[in-house]
């Protein structure tokens, strides 16, 4: 498949770009953080997105979704990235509806799915239990009981957590931490007897939230996918997730990269454009390779799980620490080349560094996933 | 079956009959790359039988029009025929300046004389091509080149001298920028060039690199006479075809960053290094190579995008500088890691066992690559300029 989008992929770009300007943007993220908004998100631009199916995008039509592909979710990401709009996209569009299209059974697919495409239900997997993503090391324990589960533990770093209808919870019913077997998926709704989640407000003002469960009896039915046997379809979520946060690091960093661009041809110091600086200029350069870099690995990668879900793992751990690495680069650039002012939280650039950071480490950094891809390749 | 699933099938089998079994070795050393021209010794029998049989297709230059002796492909073609060859291990039959740079130069901006003369000689490997551009005084500021052509009546009188031409001393014939109005501007009274090698008056002088190999020479121009139907385009107009067949030169040297290895960095640092738990046992050094592997991964993707942007009109003129750029400080990075994984085995010079010190040599040629062809800071100024529209550079 070509590298490059097609006319409805462009179309769908143009058209959120268009939309997310206009009704998203920085200002929106500024007012959610000072007011100290309860959500996190706007349920009122959520429910733009549901009517635009956004909220449907991965889920098949005879579910009630569009039945796009990743690419399509990526190039929406993307532009939720440049302008730093949270919103339940991500963990509820994505991630949960992938998760429960994949390894759901039909009584779950057709309770959820339509749910979730119409905006009734937010959603999210509960994954890391640590300060690092090591998603092997699953120790929250769901032990029989009764005609169904009771699980114990706590989870982190859970996106939309404490807004969420349902949680997709990875549990381990068998083994011990550090291996890939004996890990099972649990759809739990969260408001259920022992679930308690607390927000923990991140530097970036997008959700996120620690859970606790404690002895949290659930019937067998809650099952998601296959007992003890979840490591795939649990790297299927995460890849996907994984290859979102890529496609909105890439967003981020472009935009924070043209804005660097733009002030270097209008900022003058010493009677000259900052841009003459060639000290400047070939930073911006550099920078501006890496992003081409990035966006060609990040299509891939997309295009990957279109064409071979299961074998995207590679790619998308490449992708992942490309974009991290990259966009990285690019607010730490930012904040540098526009000087005193880049410090001030009156600025932009220092909300693109701070969503940066924070994406860099959702599902792996760039150092987990270099590792990952090493052990892929065996050395 | 669509045509270009047919034309798959067909050119895999075509390659799998044609293709000697010696020539789907990697090569190892340069010679065992055919570079043809007039004083071509063939390492082999196979070496001579594959260039004359992908000749005869006109796939030493796929996609060059059939009347000038290429094969007439089409981009899709193109890449069919490359994974093809890449997946048979299929050495290319031919590798020369007149391939990569005159030729597309040529098919721009010659006359149709010009074309039927040279162009069927390059896809043969008949006549070997060196590029005089670069003189003592003008590198990266090639367009203060000082090597006159005064007009003669039939022919140009050229005097002066290039510097690091490589493959000057066995090379038939230059391509050769010089100036021919002295008055202009520098940028404007540049002409491009063609002549035999063997004319009066030329001589070359090789020069040894840091790799004790010696590809490249300095040339001298001592009252060449050259005929003037060898002027290529407009008279003073020759900057435009300079840098229009510079861009093809950086294509070509950015695509080292590709590399046709299909064994990765990490495999064979774990052969040389040896694992620990499964694990590279220098963890540094693993995580170098991992990040090389995924800018690597990522360089190739954007070759292969660079190429589907052409295609639907949307590539950028410049992104040659990016490919340039990019490509040649990875392939640099991949020799250092190389070198590290090596070890002190890394180092010999000499003897059979290192191959008379093949990773050395070639870790050391390397450092040529972000600096012949433009270097790096140049390109990155090209970048700054015409990409990002930066001030004054
Ligand atoms: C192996 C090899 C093969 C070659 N083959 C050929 C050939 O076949 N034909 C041919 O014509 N030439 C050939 N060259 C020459 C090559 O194109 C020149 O070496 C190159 O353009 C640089 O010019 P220079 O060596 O004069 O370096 P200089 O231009 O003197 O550069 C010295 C340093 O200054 C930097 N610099 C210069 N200008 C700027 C600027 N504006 N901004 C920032 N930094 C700058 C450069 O990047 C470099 O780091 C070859 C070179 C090599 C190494």
């Amino acid at each position: 498949m070509p590298l490059v989008l097609n006319d409805e992929q462009t179309m769908l770009r143009d058209n959120a770009r268009g939309f997310l300007s206009k009704n998203a943007g920085i200002a929106h993220l500024r007012q959610l953080r000072d007011s100290r908004d309860e959500t996190g998100f706007s349920r009122k631009l959520w429910k733009d997105f549901v009517e635009m199916g956004w909220a449907g995008i991965l889920i098949p039509q005879n579910y009630g979704g569009l039945g796009l592909g990743h690419v399509e979710a990526g190039v929406v990401m993307e532009e939720l990235g440049r302008t730093l709009t949270p919103s339940p996209f991500l963990s509820t569009a994505l991630i949960a509806a992938s998760a429960i299209t994949h390894a759901g059974n039909e009584k779950q697919k057709s309770h959820y799915l339509p749910k979730i495409a119409a905006g009734e239900l937010i959603a999210t997997l509960a994954i890391d239990e640590t300060s690092k993503h090591r998603p092997e090391n699953i120790a929250l324990t769901a032990t029989r009981s009764g005609a169904g589960y009771a699980l114990k533990g706590a989870k982190t770093f859970v996106v939309d957590g404490h807004v969420a209808d349902l949680l997709i919870v990875a549990a381990r019913t068998s083994a011990t931490p550090g291996e890939t077997k004996g890990l099972t998926l649990f759809l739990i709704d969260s408001k259920t007897k022992g679930v308690n989640a607390e927000r923990t407000p991140m530097v970036d003002t997008h959700n996120s939230a620690r859970i606790t469960f404690d002895n949290v009896t659930i019937l067998a039915d809650a099952v998601l996918g296959k007992i003890d046997e979840a490591w795939e379809a649990l790297e299927g979520a995460l890849n996907v997730g994984r290859a979102a946060i890529a496609s909105e690091l890439l967003g981020a960093g472009e935009e924070a990269f043209a804005r660097t661009v733009r002030y270097l041809r209008e900022r003058k110091q010493f009677g000259r454009l900052i841009g003459e600086f060639q000290a400047l200029q070939h930073r911006a350069a550099n920078l501006y390779c890496e992003l081409e870099l990035t966006r060609s690995v990040v299509l891939k990668a997309l295009q990957t799980l279109d064409e071979s879900f299961a074998n995207a793992g590679a790619i998308v751990s490449i992708a992942k620490a490309k974009a991290g690495a990259t966009a990285t680069l690019a607010v730490q650039e930012a904040v540098q080349m526009h000087g005193g002012i880049g410090m001030t939280d009156e600025f932009d650039v220092g909300l693109f560094m701070k969503r940066v950071r924070v994406g860099q480490e959702l599902f792996g950094d760039a150092n987990f996933h270099a590792d990952r891809l090493a052990r892929l390749s065996h050395y | 079956m669509s045509d270009l699933e047919t034309f798959r099938k067909d050119t895999k089998a075509w390659l799998e009959a044609n293709c000697p079994a010696e020539m789907r070795q990697p090569p190892r050393s340069e010679d065992d790359t055919c570079w043809g021209g007039r004083r071509w010794k063939f390492q082999s029998d196979a070496q001579r039988v594959w260039l004359e049989r992908m000749a005869e297709k006109g796939w030493t230059v796929p996609d060059w029009p059939r009347e000038y002796g290429g094969g007439g492909l089409s981009r899709d073609q193109l890449k069919i025929l490359r994974q093809e060859m890449r997946a048979l291990g299929c050495r290319s039959p031919l590798d020369s300046f007149g391939i990569w740079m005159l030729g597309p130069a040529l098919l721009k901006y010659g006359n149709e004389e010009q074309k039927h003369e040279h162009l069927p000689k390059i896809a043969r490997g008949e006549i070997r091509w060196c590029q005089g551009y670069s003189e003592p005084g003008a590198g990266s500021d090639l367009a203060s080149l000082q090597t006159r052509a005064e007009d003669k009546g039939d022919n140009f009188l050229v005097n002066g001298s290039k510097i690091w031409t490589s493959y000057a001393d066995r090379a038939d014939w230059i391509f050769c920028l010089v100036r021919t109005d002295p008055n202009s501007p520098k940028h404007s009274g540049i002409s491009f060039l063609l002549f035999d090698m063997q004319s009066p008056g030329v001589s070359t002088k090789p020069i040894t690199l840091i790799s004790g190999a010696s590809p490249f020479c300095e040339t001298f121009f001592d009252d060449v006479l050259v005929p003037k139907h060898n002027l290529v385009g407009t008279l003073n107009k020759g900057w435009e075809i300079a840098k229009y067949l510079l861009t093809h030169e950086r294509d070509m040297i950015g695509g080292m960053g590709s590399t046709s290895d299909s064994r990765s960095l990490g495999q064979s640092a774990a052969e040389s290094v040896g694992l620990e738990n499964g694990v590279l046992g220098d963890t540094v050094l693993r995580s170098q190579i991992a990040s090389y592997e995924i800018d690597a991964a990522a360089f190739r993707l954007t070759m292969e995008r660079a190429g589907d942007l052409a295609k639907v009109g949307q590539a950028h003129p410049a992104i040659s500088s990016l490919l340039k750029y990019y490509g040649t400080e990875l392939n640099k990075r991949r020799l250092e890691l190389t070198m590290s994984a090596g070890g002190s085995d890394a180092l010999e010079w000499e003897g059979e066992k290192s191959r008379e010190g093949f990773t050395a040599r070639a870790w050391l040629r390397s450092k040529a690559n972000s600096i012949e062809g433009g270097t790096s800071e140049v390109q990155l100024n090209i970048i700054a300029k015409r990409i990002l529209g930066l001030p004054g550079a």
